[in-house]
């Protein structure tokens, strides 16, 4: 079985669960909300610096990851499973597992009910995807208004940009000295774009590439990436 | 044998893909040829092949089945990485991109009936070429070199068995010896790239060869990076390395393969290794295209990289004269990617986006201490035209410079994955 089908599976056993694009495209996580959001979690996993496995695994580097992989040997077999079909935790599969962890994964050990509301999850995956940017948070620039940051990017446009990107970033999400850009919500993704262009964020080659792009631009890169999955 | 109907079908979806091409429907699909599967010509057939979903068919032509990078090749030199490490082969393109893969040198072009001529004697032809054939080097440009003398002298500009060569070299040296290079004049093959050599070379010999000295003959009052690399080796190799600039002779050295000697000045030095990297030219397939100018290399419009002489041919990376860009494998990879994207919107009809080019060189000077220089491009009616750059700073932390080095591991696997899939 293939992941393309397990996931068939998922949303058939989850009958309601929201897997349109648009409810997707429409992620504008905020990750300060989201860290608060978190709260609810701190009992059993931890972030940051020196964060280690507790009653669950670290969630440094949340996105982008096999399911699974985090937890190590002590993963469930049920999450070990879906993860070596092919399962990454990313947009969509984060945003059914929140919702309802049983929904996703039947047998994971994970005794969450998960977050009613929408807005809760699209911040704490804000969050988290804030977290796998590396050390550098992405702070919210006072000048970038909601507008900016809610352009509809042009994802052909993106594409085309994107290959711009691919010359180090790996369009498989793997990360060897590089940090995987791939399934970020696109605020996220538009936010640390911007933030390299405005030059809050050190990094003089991606001040450079983002320095060159106008804001639709980076919306439609933003676009891109978000859709682009393992 | 007439190669250019398809010998080759990859996969059935890129079979299928193609039917549903609304442009190429009912007629032969339109063909790109691409001779050189480096950084430029690898990634240029890829992207017109995956962005066409088949409905262009696409033929590489390389010699060679494994590609060596020269990027990262002087940390094989260094011993930072293993020789295996950097070699690359061409499998993918086939099978997951349907790309015609033919380990074949291309010996002729005619530009008029749109053909290219193999060495086994079969012709391809295309709607649009693509060359991308690297440098090769000046006749005569060192005196007492040539390529027959590249044995005893390697110019390892090339990446491969010159590698190997020059590798065991250096680990041969008797103990106290002298290693010289024979630095290029401009414009050539990375900028960094001599500079870079000697510091992995002078990484090795600080190991096991302590007493060594490093020479440089150099035809350049300066090169690329200098205040960084000069202020990296004061740090890590201090009194190994000697310049010999052209005020002392350096633009008009001679070497004698046989007897190993340099003779700079009418002075007569003898070395254990001498590594000649003579000046360079375009790749000699795009002269035989007659695609070149005077001074050897193959002018190209900056918009969608076509040969100044001919629309339907394009030249990337090394071999073409475009504009401000490096000759660098980032640059001939994105340069590949905006040719690609003409090329599909000129043979398909895909939707043409403007150009945009951009560029970084990293070098490693000591393990874990990696600098780079960068910048981003334009498309103007007259060049590729550098619009900003970068460049590291003397002074940076260790912390900073171990970060530069990772990130150029990060870049080596991307461009890697972006050209071979
Ligand atoms: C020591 C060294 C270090 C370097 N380090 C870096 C670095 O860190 N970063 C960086 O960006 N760049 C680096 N470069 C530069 C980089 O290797 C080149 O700029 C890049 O490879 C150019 O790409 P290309 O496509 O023009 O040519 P190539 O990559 O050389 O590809 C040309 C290909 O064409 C084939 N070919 C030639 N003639 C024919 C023919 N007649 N028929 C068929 N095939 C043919 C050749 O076999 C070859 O595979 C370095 C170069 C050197 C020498």
């Amino acid at each position: 079985m293939r992941y393309s089908d397990v996931m068939k599976k998922i949303v058939i056993a989850a009958t309601a669960i929201l897997f349109s694009s648009t409810a997707f495209a429409e992620h504008t996580g905020v990750p300060t909300k989201g860290e608060r959001v978190f709260r609810k979690c701190r009992s059993c996993h931890e972030v940051g610096e020196g964060a280690k496995y507790k009653v669950g695994p670290a969630l440094n580097n949340l996105m982008g990851q096999q399911v699974g992989v985090l937890s190590g040997d002590k993963a469930s077999k049920a999450l070990r499973r879906a993860g070596e079909l092919g399962m990454v935790w990313d947009l969509k599969t984060l945003e059914v597992f929140l919702r309802k962890p049983k929904a996703l994964i039947p047998k994971t050990k994970m005794s969450f009910a998960g977050l009613k509301k929408h807005e809760d999850r699209a911040n704490i995956i804000a969050y988290f995807s804030n977290l796998g940017a590396g050390e550098e948070a992405v702070k919210r620039d006072p000048r970038l208004s909601d507008e900016i940051l809610a352009l509809k990017g042009d994802v052909e446009y993106g594409e085309y940009l994107a290959s711009g990107c691919t010359t180090c970033h790996q369009l498989d999400g793997s990360d060897q000295g590089l940090p995987s850009i791939i399934g970020w919500p696109t605020s996220i993704f538009a936010t640390a774009m911007h933030a390299y262009k405005n030059k809050d964020r050190e990094n003089p080659v991606m001040q450079q590439q983002a320095g060159a792009l106008d804001n639709d631009e980076i919306a439609a890169l933003a676009a891109f990436f978000s859709g682009v999955t393992k | 044998m007439k190669l250019n109907r398809r010998s080759f079908v990859g996969a059935g979806v890129v079979a299928a893909a193609s039917l549903s091409a609304p442009v190429v429907m009912g007629a032969a699909r339109p063909r790109v040829v691409v001779i050189g599967g480096g950084a430029g010509g690898a990634t240029a057939a890829r992207y017109i092949a995956k962005g066409s979903k088949g409905a262009i068919d696409v033929t590489l032509i390389e010699p060679t089945r494994t590609y060596y990078t020269c990027f990262f090749s002087n940390l094989v030199l260094g011993g930072v990485r293993d020789f295996g490490s950097i070699g690359h082969t061409y499998g993918k393109l086939a099978s997951d991109y349907g790309i015609n893969v033919v380990h074949e040198w291309a010996i002729g072009v005619d530009r008029d009936a749109k053909t290219v001529t193999l060495a086994s004697g079969s012709s391809l032809s295309y709607d649009r070429l693509i060359l991308s054939p690297g440098i090769d080097f000046r006749e005569g440009a060192v005196k007492g070199w040539d390529v027959t003398s590249q044995n005893k002298m390697p110019h390892a500009y090339k990446a491969g068995s010159q590698t190997q060569l020059l590798k065991a070299q250096i680990d041969a040296m008797p103990q106290g010896g002298t290693y010289a290079m024979i630095a290029p004049p401009n414009p050539f093959r990375c900028p960094p790239g001599p500079y870079e050599r000697i510091s992995m070379v002078a990484h090795t010999l600080k190991r096991h060869n302590p007493t060594a000295k490093i020479l440089i003959i150099d035809p350049k009052p300066k090169f690329s990076k200098q205040g960084l690399f000069t202020d990296g080796w004061d740090r890590h190799y201090d009194g190994m390395i000697d310049i010999i600039g052209p005020d002392f002779g350096g633009a008009d050295a001679s070497v004698d393969p046989d007897a190993m000697t340099v003779t700079i000045d009418g002075e007569v030095t003898k070395v254990d290794v001498c590594n000649v990297i003579p000046a360079m030219k375009a790749g000699k397939i795009a002269e035989i295209a007659g695609v070149t100018n005077d001074k050897g290399w193959a002018p190209v419009n900056a918009h969608d990289m076509s040969s100044k002489m001919d629309e339907n041919v394009h030249v990337l990376g090394d071999s073409s004269q475009q504009g401000d860009m490096p000759k660098s494998g980032f640059s001939a990879n994105s340069q590949a990617k905006v040719c690609a994207m003409a090329v599909r919107g000129a043979l398909t009809g895909s939707k043409v986006f403007p150009a945009k080019f951009s560029n970084t060189c990293w070098s490693l000077i000591e393990v874990d201490d990696g600098i780079k220089v960068g910048a981003s491009y334009k498309a103007t009616d007259a060049k590729i035209e550098k619009v900003s750059g970068f460049i590291s700073k003397n002074g940076e932390d260790a912390g900073t410079r171990k970060a530069t080095y990772e990130e150029s591991v990060g870049w080596y696997n991307g461009i890697t994955a972006d050209m071979f899939g």
